[in-house]
C-alpha cells in the first residue's frame, strides 16, 4: 500500500509537472459544457437533470482518455526510467496498481471540476441529486475501464502516439461493441451466443443506464472486470516486453 | 561465509543469439570488479539479470542470501543499482526524485531528507538541487543516477559506466566515491575505460560474447600481455591478436 501511495504520488505530480494536466482540464470542461448545453440542450429540455451531461460522456472519454493513458508505461520505456523503476524493491503489482490509480485520481478531478452544471440544474430546479451522484460513480467507473485499457495498450510500446491512436481505436470498438453498427458485421454468420458476447462487450450499452443514474450490479462488475482484466493483461505485458 | 553477490549459471538468450553464455562468479565485500568487455560482449545484459529487471534463460544470482528470482524484494533491497545511461525522471528535481527513490527504499520523515541531503553531498549535486533532470548536463544526470544508486547504504553495487560522459574532473571524484566506499560494500562496475581498472578496481573480468575470457587482479591481467600495457591484454584476450605490445597504446 505504501508503495502504491508513493508511486501514485509521483505519476498524479508528473501529470502537473507538464502543460498536459491543464490543457486537458480545460479542454474537457469545455467540450463537456459545449456538449451538454449546445448538443444535450439542457436548458431547452425543461427538465431539471444532468442527463444531456452524462449522455456524452463515452465519447468525451474516447479521446481524452487516450491522452491521459498513452504515458503511463510509453514514457518509461522511451526514456530508459523502465529499467530503474522495476529494480527497484516494489512488486509488478504496485507498479501497474499505482499508475492506473494516478491517471484514475486525474480523472476523478476532472470530473469533480464540472461541480458547476450540477448547482446551475439546483439553481434552476429540483434535481434528484441521488441520481446524479449515481451517474457521477458510473461516469467514473467508465473512465476507469477506459484508461485501464489504456494503460495496457501504453505497456506494448514506447511511442506515446502510437499508444494514442490504437487505444482510441480500441476504445472506439469496445464503445460501438453492443450498437447495431458492429453487431450487424456478426449477424451474418456468427451463431447467437457470439453477437450476445460481442454485445455485452458494448461500452455503451452498459452505461445507457448508468446516464439515467440507475447503477445495476451487473453494469458496475463489468466495467470491475474490465479494469481487472485490462491490469492483469497489463502486468503480463511489461513483464515479457521488459527487454525491448 | 558467503559471499555477497554469487552469480551461478546465468545464461540469456534472444531468440538463437546467446548474449550471456553460462557466466558464474563470486564478489565478496570489499572487492571492487571491473566488468570489461568490448561493446555487445554481454556486460549489461548480465547486470540487468543481477538486478532482477531482464528474466534469464537459465541460472540465478544471489544478492546477500537471496535469490533475485526466488525473492526478488529482498534481493532488490540489498542492492544499488545504476542502469546504463542512468536514466531518471526527466521532470522531476533532484530532490524530488531522490525523495521518491528514499520513499519507496523505506525511509520517512526526517530521515528521508537526511539520507537524500547524504546522498546528494557524497555526489555533489548542492547546486542542483531544485533544478528538473530534464536541464541537467550529462555529468550532474549522472550523478544523479548515483546518489539514487547509493542512497539506501545496499551492501551490493551494481554500477553500468558510471564515469560514461564524466569531464576528467568528475570522473576523479566518482572514482573516488567508489574507493571510499569499498571497504563494506561489494562493488561491481563495468567500463570500456582500462584507466578505470587501474584506478578503482581490486579485481577485473574481461568478457566477450557472453562468456569470462580473464579474471584477475589488474596486475595479474597485466601479465597477460608481453607489455605489460592493459589494453593490450584486452585486444588479446577479445580478439585473440597477438600485438606484441607495438604501437596500440590508444584504445
Amino acid at each position: 500500500m505504501r508503495n502504491v501511495a508513493l508511486i501514485m504520488r509521483r505519476e498524479l505530480r508528473g501529470y502537473f509537472a507538464t502543460p498536459l494536466a491543464y490543457i486537458f482540464i480545460v479542454i474537457f470542461l469545455a467540450l463537456a459544457g459545449a456538449l451538454t448545453f449546445f448538443v444535450g440542450g439542457l436548458l431547452q429540455r425543461g427538465q431539471a437533470d444532468l442527463q444531456p451531461f452524462f449522455t456524452f460522456h463515452p465519447w468525451l472519454y474516447l479521446f481524452l482518455v487516450p491522452a491521459l493513458s498513452m504515458r503511463l508505461w510509453a514514457e518509461e520505456r522511451r526514456t530508459g526510467t523502465i529499467e530503474l523503476f522495476l529494480t527497484l524493491p516494489i512488486t509488478m503489482g504496485e507498479a501497474v496498481i499505482a499508475k492506473f490509480l494516478a491517471a484514475w485520481a486525474f480523472t476523478a478531478i476532472a470530473l469533480s471540476l464540472t461541480f458547476p452544471l450540477w448547482v446551475t440544474v439546483n439553481l434552476l430546479g429540483d434535481p434528484d441529486n441521488g441520481v446524479i451522484l449515481a451517474s457521477y460513480i458510473g461516469s467514473l467507473m467508465m473512465a476507469g475501464a477506459f484508461l485501464a485499457v489504456g494503460s495496457m495498450i501504453s505497456a506494448t510500446t514506447k511511442n506515446q502516439v502510437i499508444a494514442f491512436v490504437v487505444t482510441t481505436a480500441a476504445l472506439f470498438v469496445f464503445a460501438l461493441a453492443g450498437s447495431d453498427f458492429v453487431l450487424e458485421a456478426f449477424r451474418g454468420w456468427a451463431p447467437a451466443v457470439v453477437v450476445d458476447i460481442v454485445a455485452g462487450f458494448g461500452f455503451l450499452t452498459h452505461f445507457q443506464a448508468i446516464a439515467r443514474g440507475v447503477i445495476d450490479l451487473r453494469d458496475a462488475i463489468f466495467f470491475g472486470s474490465v479494469i481487472a482484466l485490462a491490469l492483469f493483461a497489463n502486468a503480463l505485458i511489461v513483464d515479457l516486453k521488459k527487454a525491448d | 561465509m558467503t559471499n555477497a553477490l554469487s552469480v551461478r549459471g546465468l545464461v540469456k538468450r534472444f531468440g538463437p543469439k546467446t548474449a550471456v553464455d553460462d557466466l558464474s562468479f563470486e564478489v565478496a565485500t570489499g572487492e571492487v570488479l571491473g566488468f570489461l568487455g568490448p561493446n555487445g560482449a554481454g556486460k549489461s545484459t548480465t547486470m540487468k539479470m543481477i538486478c532482477g529487471f531482464l528474466a534469464p534463460t537459465a541460472g540465478t544470482a544471489v544478492i546477500c542470501g537471496h535469490d533475485v528470482l526466488e525473492d526478488p524484494i529482498a534481493a532488490k533491497r540489498a542492492l544499488g543499482y545504476l542502469p546504463e545511461g542512468a536514466p531518471a525522471y526527466p521532470d522531476m528535481t533532484t530532490i524530488g526524485f531522490l525523495g521518491f527513490i528514499a520513499g519507496v527504499r523505506g525511509f520517512d520523515g526526517a530521515e528521508r531528507r537526511e539520507r537524500v541531503a547524504a546522498a546528494m553531498a557524497k555526489t555533489r549535486l548542492e547546486e542542483v538541487v531544485h533544478q528538473p533532470i530534464e536541464t541537467l548536463s550529462k555529468g550532474f544526470k549522472r550523478r544523479v543516477g548515483l546518489a539514487q544508486a547509493l542512497l539506501h547504504d545496499p551492501p551490493v553495487l551494481i554500477l553500468d559506466e558510471p564515469t560514461d560522459g564524466l569531464d576528467p574532473n568528475q570522473k576523479f571524484e566518482v572514482r573516488k566515491l567508489i574507493k571510499a566506499m569499498a571497504a563494506d560494500k561489494a562493488i561491481v562496475i563495468s567500463t570500456h575505460i582500462l584507466e578505470e581498472v587501474d584506478a578503482v578496481c581490486s579485481r577485473a573480468m574481461i568478457i566477450a560474447r557472453g562468456r569470462i575470457l580473464a579474471d584477475d587482479t589488474p596486475d595479474g591481467l597485466r601479465g597477460l600481455a608481453a607489455s605489460r600495457n592493459l589494453d593490450d591484454v584486452f585486444r588479446e584476450v577479445t580478439t585473440g591478436a597477438g600485438t606484441g605490445g607495438e604501437g596500440t597504446a590508444h584504445a
